[in-house]
């Protein structure tokens, strides 16, 4: 088991390769000149030249790879190519707004989704029906159009929580978590319907299968067979795409620290794409990974204990 | 050769033809879907028709008329800048859904050729391409999207094509677990045996039975590629404004919402609506494939259809249990009819037949485990109560203590996430109110009662880590637990190993002298009928064609079908005859004929059989030997006269 598990850690890993090599080689297909872009056009062959040495980029693409590589185990991250900083202490500071926002999602569409899911599983027709409804519709909002609509029914027309913004912990709790919750459900809200459908799905297959119909047949009580056996043998399933939608949150807390205008990592990462910085770019692709392999992980963790068969063999 | 691979071809166009259009038509019954397939067919169209149809140019201003609602000159109302919505959404629209064409093109075209050739050809293929899968779906897309925009200048097609890579692995997952299930089915293997080469063998018979799924998941996907679009053109990235975009047009509503909240309607509305019908079509398509699931898990629980009818034969009252003219049917059609049986106390009941014939439904009428979609009549009468009439509550107080079960096949008969002392435990509690010390030692009592050597040791287990011997022992400590009067067990060895199977018979055997219960056993195997009954009811597509005692059965067998199933079985067959299998098959309950069910299929039938339904009646008069046959005297007498 603890081989087992190793393995798939060390498979999480090649991820913190695979990412920033990948990012970093989409260079070689740009068209795009970035001195020239960044300084602007109207920049002297001289300037674009001292650029382009004092930040390497006269240098081919793979030496630079390997320059970022064994500059990257150390920490170091570059520089920005916008304003000359080092690209750790530009996203640094917008690890916790974007931690805020994706672990608030995270419980989020963990708890609502399941207890939905639970519902609609066990609940009669009429839940089953609305659980249903609200999950098609739920896919089908994307989360900027549901994030407007949230700006507008929350924070327009009753101003209850900010439109926009983001207030740190330490400066107001209760601020913090207002400026959140707007972020936190239009984040969460596809993944609420897509735990829920998974939950109920594994139920109903279990509550269908060979051994709830022994154990019902022998006397077990149906609350037994709903709420101990079913809910039970959903949970390995429903941690595993608790994964998937986990990496599709990530990508969509872009565009949702830049609807409601959270200097997290996601905007950083916009802004820089628009002004060419690719470093920066680098670093929060880096920081991204670094999130994905840890959930993976903590989910492999959770997969093992909740099923016996890996967890005694 | 060549013509096994025509009848191949032939079987494959019969087959598309026979299904496929049934399919479309199932499809058109489901309004939701109708209804969403024609929204997009209407928003395709208008998008394709924008510079025809769309009534102003999308970039013109018209300050004196910015934020206006819907008028008659713009349907749709104007934006911050006097633009008017309704062109802007059409010329828009083409921009998403050129944009949606490019990533699925992509995400379509890599993935079934890698999802083919991993599922088809395996081995080292199929674990590179998964391992890439795996990689690929675990990368937040937007950074390496953020990347190919910024390397671009904003490029949307770049955009949308890497979109399309990033989604290659939905697709390919799909084809991957197609192709892999059609590559083991047999007409694959005939043309591979015919000489086809291993492409063409793809592209002719794996592709067009694997379309099914790939549409569902396509529009799945569509509709997941447009939400990431808009959300791509809501940031202004893959589109350069002032130029519409659906995304781009939220954003312009979000800056205008204080002033005009109608603005996110038509925009918003739009893309929600579009996603929601790609959605539904995905829906509508996998439900015509597939038969409709139930809906809720709870009313597989609930009990089916009772319809009250008076009994044709008296109860008997020495008998624990009686069961009277049990018919079952599912929606409309009867799959057992007019059964009758009575079980004495401490006796063993087999009801035999082969697959198809009833058994288990029947089994499960007694057990009470029928779901919603069956409708019951007659009567099933446990010590006295109607178990069909009885309430929910009195129906669960028989479970596992008046009657209980073991299943066919015992590994997965025990709940894999828990423990042997568990879910044992569990039931224990639930019977006899114990809980610590006592139902601990009820545990090991009820453990070692089935023979179990090690009980301590069983308990810890896991149902996987259980050989299939002693989950099948574990299973019957179950069904022990309640002390029930009457053990209802179906196929109890079948999936066993030969030399288990004894061990589990003797088990039964050893259980029913020590405790007086009753069994029910369903079985296809006279040998297990000839071990441990004491009476048995054959039956054959739905009904009882023959009932006796254990030992006029197998010495004087009046029914043609118990006959046949004699000389089938190696066991009960006189030594030194011929084995003879029976010719044909069961029928299917719609097809059963009006006359005797076994008309078909039997060697002495004549034309009387086939003219009307077929009355149980004594042979020769016995009362405790009843056969569905016209010519049962006939055959037993000539069977006599044969040995004699």
């Amino acid at each position: 088991m603890i081989k087992n598990f190793v393995w798939r850690v060390l498979g999480s890993l090649v991820l913190l390769v695979v990412v920033p090599t990948v990012t970093f080689f989409l260079q070689a297909i740009a068209p795009v000149n970035i001195a020239r872009s960044v300084l602007g056009l109207n920049a002297s062959e001289e300037t674009v030249a001292a650029f382009n040495k004092r930040l390497g980029l006269d240098q081919p693409l793979v030496v630079r790879y390997v320059d970022w590589l064994t500059h990257a185990i150390h920490g170091d991250l570059g520089v920005s190519y916008t304003n000359l900083q080092p690209v750790q202490n530009i996203i640094g500071p917008r690890l916790s707004v974007s931690l805020s926002l994706i672990v608030g999602a995270l419980l989020v569409f963990t708890l609502v989704g399941v207890l939905l899911g639970v519902l609609s599983a066990t609940g009669g027709k009429v839940v089953g029906s609305i659980v249903d409804a609200v999950s098609t519709v739920g896919l089908a909002v994307p989360s900027f159009v549901l994030a407007v609509l949230l700006i507008a029914a929350f924070a327009l027309q009753f101003p209850i929580f900010p439109a926009t913004g983001y207030v740190a912990p330490t400066v107001n709790t209760g601020r913090w978590a207002s400026s959140l919750v707007l972020p936190v459900i239009a984040l969460a809200f596809a993944g609420v319907t897509a735990v829920a459908k998974q939950t109920r799905d594994q139920m109903m297959t279990s509550i269908a299968s060979p051994y709830a119909r022994t154990l019902r047949a022998n006397g077990a009580s149906e609350f037994s067979l709903i709420y101990k056996h079913a809910l039970r043998n959903a949970s390995g399933p429903v941690v595993t795409v608790l994964g998937i939608i986990f990496v599709g949150a990530l990508s969509g807390s872009v565009v949702v620290e830049g609807i409601f205008v959270l200097p997290g990592l996601g905007s950083q990462a916009l802004q820089s794409a628009l002004q060419h910085d690719l470093p920066v770019i680098q670093g929060i692709a880096l920081y991204f990974t670094i999130i994905v392999v840890i959930v993976n992980v903590l989910i492999d963790v959770a997969t093992t204990i909740l099923n016996p068969k890996v967890r005694r063999s | 050769m060549s013509s096994l691979t025509e009848a191949i071809a032939t079987a494959e166009v019969g087959g598309s033809r026979s299904v496929r259009f049934p399919l479309v038509r199932d499809f058109l019954r489901r309004p939701l879907g109708v209804v969403a397939g024609a929204f997009l067919v209407i928003v395709v169209s208008a998008v394709a028709l924008a510079p025809v149809i769309s009534p102003y140019d999308p970039l013109a201003q018209d300050l004196a008329r910015s934020l206006e609602t819907p008028t008659g000159d713009h349907l749709l109302g104007t934006d911050r800048l006097g633009r008017d919505i309704l062109s802007r959404l059409l010329w828009g629209g083409q921009i998403s859904l050129i944009g949606l064409v490019e990533a699925l093109a992509v995400a379509f075209i890599v993935g079934i050729v890698l999802g083919l050739l991993a599922g088809y050809l395996g081995r080292f293929i199929d674990l590179a391409v998964s391992r890439v899968t795996e990689i690929v779906m675990a990368i937040p897309g937007v950074v390496v999207l953020l990347m190919v925009y910024s390397l671009t200048d904003n490029n949307a097609h770049a955009g949308m094509i890497t979109l399309g890579f990033l989604s290659v692995p939905t697709i390919l997952r799909v084809t991957r677990a197609a192709a892999r299930s059609v590559r083991g089915e047999n007409f694959i293997a005939a043309s591979r045996v015919s000489g086809m080469a291993g492409f063409r063998i793809m592209v002719r018979h794996v592709l067009p039975n694997i379309w099914g799924p790939i549409i569902v998941n396509t529009a799945v996907l569509a509709a997941v590629i447009l939400g990431v679009q808009g959300g791509l053109n809501y940031l202004n990235l893959g589109v350069t404004p002032p130029d519409p975009s659906w995304g781009g047009m939220v954003a312009d509503a979000q800056k205008s919402l204080a002033l005009q909240p109608w603005l996110i309607i038509p925009s918003g509305l739009l893309i929600t609506l579009t996603i929601m019908s790609l959605a539904l079509v995905a829906d509508a398509v996998r439900d015509t494939l597939s038969a409709k699931r139930s809906r809720s898990g709870r009313r597989l629980l609930v009990a089916p259809t009772v319809v009250a009818a008076e009994p044709t034969l008296p109860v008997d009252t020495e008998a624990v249990l009686s069961v009277r003219s049990l018919s079952i049917a599912f929606s409309g059609v009867e799959v057992v009819r007019n059964v009758d049986f009575d079980v004495a106390a401490g006796s063993t009941l087999g009801i035999v037949g082969e697959s198809g014939c009833g058994k288990t439904v029947t089994a499960s009428a007694v057990l009470g485990a029928l779901g919603p979609t069956a409708t019951v009549t007659g009567q099933v009468v446990f010590e006295g109560l109607d178990l069909n009439a009885a309430t929910r509550r009195q129906r669960a107080a028989v479970r596992g203590t008046g009657i209980s079960y073991i299943s066919q096949d015992p590994m997965v008969a025990l709940d894999p996430s828990f423990t042997v002392a568990n879910q044992l435990g569990e039931l224990i509690g639930r019977h006899d109110g114990t809980r610590g010390r006592n139902r601990r030692a009820r545990l090991i009592e009820l453990l070692t009662l089935v023979g179990l050597p090690n009980p301590e040791d069983v308990a810890k287990r896991f149902p996987h880590q259980l050989s299939g011997g002693m989950a099948q022992r574990v299973a019957i400590a179950c069904a022990l637990a309640g002390r029930p009067r009457i053990l209802v067990a179906d196929e109890p060895t079948t999936a066993l190993d030969v030399t288990i199977q004894g061990d589990i018979l003797g088990l039964l055997r050893r259980l029913q002298e020590e405790t007086g219960m009753a069994i029910i056993l369903i079985t296809h195997d006279l040998g297990v009928v000839a071990d441990l009954c004491t009476s048995v009811a054959v039956m054959y597509a739905g009904e009882v064609v023959e009932s006796a005692d254990v030992a006029t059965l197998f010495a004087e067998p009046a029914h043609p079908y118990t006959r046949a199933l004699l000389a089938s079985n190696p066991i009960v067959a006189e030594p030194g005859t011929v084995l003879r299998s029976i010719p044909g098959t069961v029928p299917s309950p719609a097809d059963w004929p009006v006359g005797c069910h076994f008309f078909d299929r039997c060697p002495v039938r004549v034309d009387g059989c086939a003219a009307g339904p077929i009355p149980l009646v004594a042979v020769l008069n016995r009362e405790e030997h009843e056969a569905r046959c016209i010519r049962a005297d006939e055959i037993v007498v000539a069977a006599e006269r044969k040995s004699a």
